[in-house]
């Protein structure tokens, strides 16, 4: 076996890298900040909400929760098209990570909200509020905070899985790996490159979930307890 | 052009046969290479719980679909061209030990400490320890999670169509291709992949009210 490393197309292939990397960036922020936002409302009215919506949502959370996010990204992609409705790949893409996302977040708020005492919500109903202001005031902020570490773990492995958007041709770091790849004949460096810009990205959201944990939650700084 | 017919359809469950082969072959490597890396992740030994942490960062930090072509587009430059469902298991094998690794070692950890330390006062070696005393009541506590992460598994599996085994989610893109009913064909194949994973996830929740493990 005499295989020899090569990462010379690395020097005039960095930009495509780079670019396909921030597409990844691009479509994941968007993907979760609309999907923490569907997810958070749909776990409201999975715990509030009218018990035929919140069957509802707990059909929804089931049915993406047990099947593949690429046959999602398909249906999305082929089937919106045959309505007559043409998307752009990153379009559909954005799509079906948000639906997707927020299933996983709805199951995780759920749990979030379910774990605040009642007591609370009983005082807030005592001092008058109403209850779309106990649920905006007093449930959701702790019940984030309490599943933090799953909601930002989750959030990672959705940056991730968005690496398979790259089979409806959105050009994200994927899909530029691919195209270099079949370029060069350089299968085994590009991957191993990808992987390690992958595992950066990876590093980067942790560490800005870190932080805005930090911001978010100074509460728990200050009084060193977890409520 | 076709219409989308009972053929396609037994096409479909059929190549669900290869979707739940290649489950089974990701699990079964994969709960072996899990169970190595759990027990070097709680080892004595620095460096065995060093190599499992960075062993586990790294699979866990890139995409399970970039693994799929190192196996299959690397390891086919460096030797003989892998079969597709050679490559597949291979690298479901390594990502699905990655997380069971993880999810094991905390079921062994949440096994209370005075139990290790009663089994030292009856003077058992360290193997006696795992096999009498701390797996088994680890297993107990490992059995819902493990049957809710076989749904990641069996999802994932989906992957494995991208490097061209013909599985469930290939088989509904060359149905798709000769009858081009997307919203039928894929809905068809999600709908397979539910009626696989829905009854794992039930499981999943019923042994763990069942074992009540839950807190």
């Amino acid at each position: 076996m005499s295989y020899e490393f090569d990462f010379a197309f690395l020097a005039d292939r960095w930009p495509d890298f780079l670019a396909g990397a921030w597409l990844t960036i691009q479509l994941t922020v968007v993907a979760i900040t609309l999907g923490f936002a569907l997810g958070t409302t749909c776990a409201v009215l999975r715990v509030y909400g009218h018990p035929l919506v919140a069957r509802l949502v707990g059909a929804y959370v089931e049915i993406i929760r047990n099947t593949p996010l690429l046959v999602q990204i398909f249906i999305v992609y082929f089937g919106i098209a045959t309505l007559g409705l043409k998307l752009s790949a990153e379009m559909s893409a954005i799509i079906a990570l948000v639906i997707n996302v927020g299933a996983y977040t709805t199951e995780i708020m759920r749990a979030g909200i379910e774990s605040i005492p009642r007591t609370q919500v009983e005082a807030a109903d005592c001092l008058g509020l109403k209850r779309l202001q106990v649920i905006l005031h007093i449930v959701l902020l702790p019940a984030m905070e309490r599943v933090y570490p799953a909601l930002s773990s989750q959030f990672v492995l959705l940056m991730l899985a968005s690496s398979i958007t790259s089979q409806i041709s959105a050009e994200e770091l994927t899909a530029v790996a691919n195209l270099i790849q079949s370029d060069t004949y350089r299968s085994f460096e590009v991957y191993i490159v990808v992987a390690i810009v992958y595992l950066a990205l990876s590093f980067l959201y942790r560490f800005g979930f870190w932080v805005i944990g930090a911001f978010l939650f100074v509460r728990r700084r200050r009084l060193g307890t977890a409520l | 052009m076709r219409e989308f017919n009972s053929f396609h359809l037994l096409y479909l469950l059929d190549a669900a046969k290869w979707t739940i082969a290649l489950s089974l072959i990701a699990f079964v490597g994969g709960a072996v290479l899990g169970m190595v890396l759990a027990l070097w992740r709680l080892s004595k030994w620095r460096a065995l719980r060093w190599l499992a942490i960075g062993y586990i960062q790294l699979v866990q930090g890139t995409p399970l679909l970039i693994l799929l072509f190192l196996a299959y587009f690397g390891l086919g430059i460096l030797g003989a061209k892998l079969e597709p469902v050679v490559a597949a298991g291979l690298a479901l094998t390594l990502y699905t030990g990655a997380f069971l690794g993880e999810i094991w070692r905390g079921c062994i950890q949440s096994v209370p400490k005075t139990q290790w330390e009663a089994s030292d006062c009856l003077g058992l070696a360290r193997f006696q320890q795992y096999v009498w005393v701390i797996l088994p009541q680890a297993a107990r506590i490992a059995i819902p999670p493990t049957v809710g992460f076989m749904v990641q598994v069996v999802k994932n599996t989906s992957l494995a169509s991208i490097i061209g085994f013909i599985e469930l989610a290939r088989a509904g893109q060359i149905v798709n291709n000769s009858t081009f009913q997307p919203f039928l064909v894929f809905i068809c194949v999600g709908a397979i992949y539910f009626a696989l994973c829905y009854p794992l996830s039930v499981a999943s929740r019923y042994l763990e009210r069942r074992l009540n493990v839950a807190r």
